[in-house]
């Protein structure tokens, strides 16, 4: 079997050297190579960025005049709903191009964002209880923008359970992508819905919109939070792809070399 | 020899699957009602499992009659094109020299009326139980009127893309039920707002938003999950 | 029809790869291969049920890229399953599928095909109530109805038939080739068919292990 890197539609898009050298780019070999390098740099942005942000956060930014010293799991809580809700955006972007242009980096990464975008729904989720809790007194409020990511993790794990159930990986490539993509269609339904069902039903007032007013500092923690979950992000969905790589293209010729060479990037058993 | 043989038009393809499926419920009339003794049990464990104060009863009562229908809907649908997979029909109607949209809604409007139209028939019978007034009855009825067919058309995507794949009925019921989520609540919202005594006018306009909007983009996503589906 | 370079698989599997071949109106010829070098697949490719790994189809005049109604009306699928509903008749079934085709189904014309295919006596009973052989004929009697489409693309169509019933298919076949339609089909037992000479396409050269 030839080198993957020429999908067919490479051919169809030669002539836009643009394009022909981002496919090449996406091929998988290139991927994992660089890759490689990537992924440690990620982790350190990520802890760096982190540790500053948390300091920043819990130590330098003032207490809050309403809800006092409880309000900082908002520097959690915030980038961690945002980036759940634009991973699956992202995800379905590249399912779509996946789909699309038979390009199957493209898939790769889509399935690899998956767990990583439902852990951070789930983050925020955990985060938004304890936020709740010390501020308005009960565990959960049904409040619009909690029960969206809710159900934004209803729906990565949706994804999740159909690609993994469904054992042709072509076929679970492009039902993940429709499934996706019909999914990000409705979020903006959902989150419309989900606040018109709030504002109907007036005990639920209380609304993480009515976040403390943003100090200097505050914005600052939570722009390096921000960054943080970012290349978190990047770094986890780079390793599940590589993962997820080297597992399809078993086959190939560059794996057998990669597998068979001493330490130095023959990680992955 | 002539050169383009059989074109099938759309109405003939609709026609056909639709009067074919509704034949086949008919000769298994016991079969087809089924998701409606289940709408019927599933709502009566409800006062059941809470009690029968009439109060709370009237409240909860939309709600209630919503998630069952909703339940309903999805536990029937997951056999939509599993039988036609299984015996090599759907494979035909797929060749057939017609856009697939055509079967596909043919298929959602044979499961609207087989598992939709009953449970809009005995919704006031349930509201009655519940103690639902006239007005917010009217509202139950319209609501799922409006309803049912988004649910149809849900359900048939999440069954296009689970055909054939093991514990296929829990994964459609984990795909479908977040997309239903919006109908589930300007459903059951709008009876809410009638019993509180206020229009629900903008509840009924946002219901027939979503149903047209979703009778437009569902069959041909239907339609590409089936192709993608007997790959 | 004709084809250039194509490939096929399935799943992750690749079955065969470079299938030039050359279909002509007229001429029916025997698809043959050890089991599960991609015989279905491939009559699948063909009828447009799924896309090929590589390569270029085209059938008469249109190009794979246009796979759509026009494809379809071009050829007729008979796949290995009958496709009928057991709870239809045959009539029935059989109307079902002519209708989906745009083949006439005038009750005549359905009651026509099935006596051809031997099974007119069991024309109103339910499909349940068939044996395989005539369930067989049933959905084969549909061919009888398509005499105007161009390619006929046939799995197994000898599968569970009789004597009688091979006797009656080779009719057909004849009756169809002379008039100008062209045949691909698959067969495990040798074919007894005289009128037109088979010809033979063996996918053995093209299998990928």
């Amino acid at each position: 079997m030839t080198s993957p890197s020429a999908t067919p539609n490479t051919a169809a898009a030669a002539g836009k050297g643009g394009r022909l050298r981002f496919f090449n780019f996406a091929a998988p070999m290139r991927f994992y190579a660089i890759t490689g390098w990537l992924v440690p740099l990620c982790w350190v942005v990520a802890i760096g960025f982190a540790i500053a942000g948390l300091y920043v956060g819990f130590f330098v930014a003032p207490t809050d005049a309403t809800q006092g010293e409880s309000y900082r799991i908002i520097y959690i809580h915030v980038p961690a709903a945002w980036m759940s809700m634009m991973l699956y955006l992202v995800m379905a972007f590249w399912a779509g191009i996946g789909w699309a242009f038979n390009a199957r980096m493209a898939s790769i990464v889509a399935r690899a964002i998956a767990p990583t975008g439902a852990m951070f729904a789930f983050l925020a989720l955990w985060t938004g209880a304890f936020w709740g809790k010390p501020t308005w007194g009960t565990w959960w409020v049904w409040d619009a923008r909690l029960t969206t990511t809710l159900i934004l993790l209803f729906l990565y794990l949706g994804y999740i359970a159909l690609v993994n159930a469904i054992d042709d990986q072509r076929r679970s490539d492009q039902a993940g992508a429709l499934l996706a993509l019909v999914g990000s269609i409705n979020v903006p339904i959902i989150y419309f819905s989900v606040q018109w069902w709030n504002t109907l039903h007036q005990g639920a007032t209380i609304s993480m919109t009515a976040a403390p007013k943003m100090a200097n500092t505050m914005l600052t923690g939570m722009l390096l939070m921000t960054v943080a979950c970012w290349a978190y992000a990047f770094a986890t969905v780079f390793m599940r792809a590589r993962a997820i790589t080297i597992e399809r293209e078993s086959r190939n010729a560059w794996v057998g070399k990669l597998v068979s060479q001493p330490a130095q990037g023959g990680q992955k058993t | 020899m002539t050169q383009s043989a059989a074109r099938a038009s759309f109405a003939a393809v609709f026609g056909s699957v639709l009067v074919r499926d509704l034949t086949l419920a008919w000769r298994r009339r016991t079969d087809a009602l089924l998701p409606l003794a289940f709408f019927v049990v599933a709502i009566s464990l409800f006062p059941l499992g809470v009690g029968p104060e009439p109060g709370m009863l009237r409240d909860m009562a939309p709600g209630v009659v919503w998630v069952c229908a909703l339940l309903a809907s999805m536990l029937s649908v997951g056999s939509l094109f599993a039988a036609d997979l299984a015996d090599g029909s759907l494979e035909q109607m797929l060749l057939a020299p017609q856009s697939a949209i055509a079967l596909t809604l043919a298929k959602c409007a044979a499961h609207w009326i087989l598992s939709g139209v009953p449970l809009i028939a005995t919704a006031p019978l349930i509201g009655l139980l519940f103690g639902m007034s006239g007005p917010a009855l009217l509202a139950l009825v319209a609501g799922l009127l409006l309803g049912t067919p988004i649910l149809s058309l849900l359900g048939a995507l999440g069954a296009a893309l689970t055909l054939g794949l093991r514990s296929s009925g829990m994964l459609l019921i984990l795909i479908v039920l977040p997309l239903a989520i919006p109908t589930l609540i300007f459903g059951a919202g709008a009876v809410g707002t009638i019993d509180a005594g206020m229009s629900a006018s903008g509840h009924f306009s946002l219901l027939g938003a979503l149903l047209i909007s979703t009778a437009m983009g569902a069959p041909w996503a239907i339609a590409a999950a089936l192709r993608i589906s007997t790959e | 029809m004709q084809t250039r370079a194509l490939a096929g698989q399935r799943g992750e599997h690749a079955l065969f790869a470079g299938l030039d071949l050359q279909l002509q109106a007229g001429s029916l010829t025997w698809l043959r291969g050890r089991n599960g070098r991609g015989k279905t697949s491939l009559l699948r490719l063909l009828a447009g049920l799924s896309t090929a790994a590589a390569g270029d189809i085209q059938l008469c005049g249109h190009s794979q890229r246009e796979i759509g109604p026009a494809w379809r009306s071009q050829l007729l699928y008979l796949g290995h399953q009958n496709a009928l509903k057991d709870d239809l008749s045959a009539t029935e079934a059989l109307a079902f599928l002519a209708r989906l085709h745009g083949l006439p189904a005038s009750p005549q014309a359905l009651a026509e095909a099935l006596n051809r295919l031997g099974v007119a006596h069991r024309q109103h009973a339910p499909v349940r109530t068939l044996s395989q052989g005539q369930r067989r004929r049933v959905a084969l009697a549909r061919l009888a109805l398509a005499v105007d489409v161009p390619l006929w693309l046939l799995d197994e169509p000898f599968d569970a038939l009789d004597q009688d019933g091979i006797t009656a298919l080779n009719a057909l076949l004849s009756d169809y080739c002379a008039q100008g339609g062209c045949v691909l089909l698959t067969s495990h037992q040798p074919l007894s068919l005289q009128q037109p000479e088979p010809q033979m396409l063996d996918l053995e050269p093209y299998a990928c292990s």
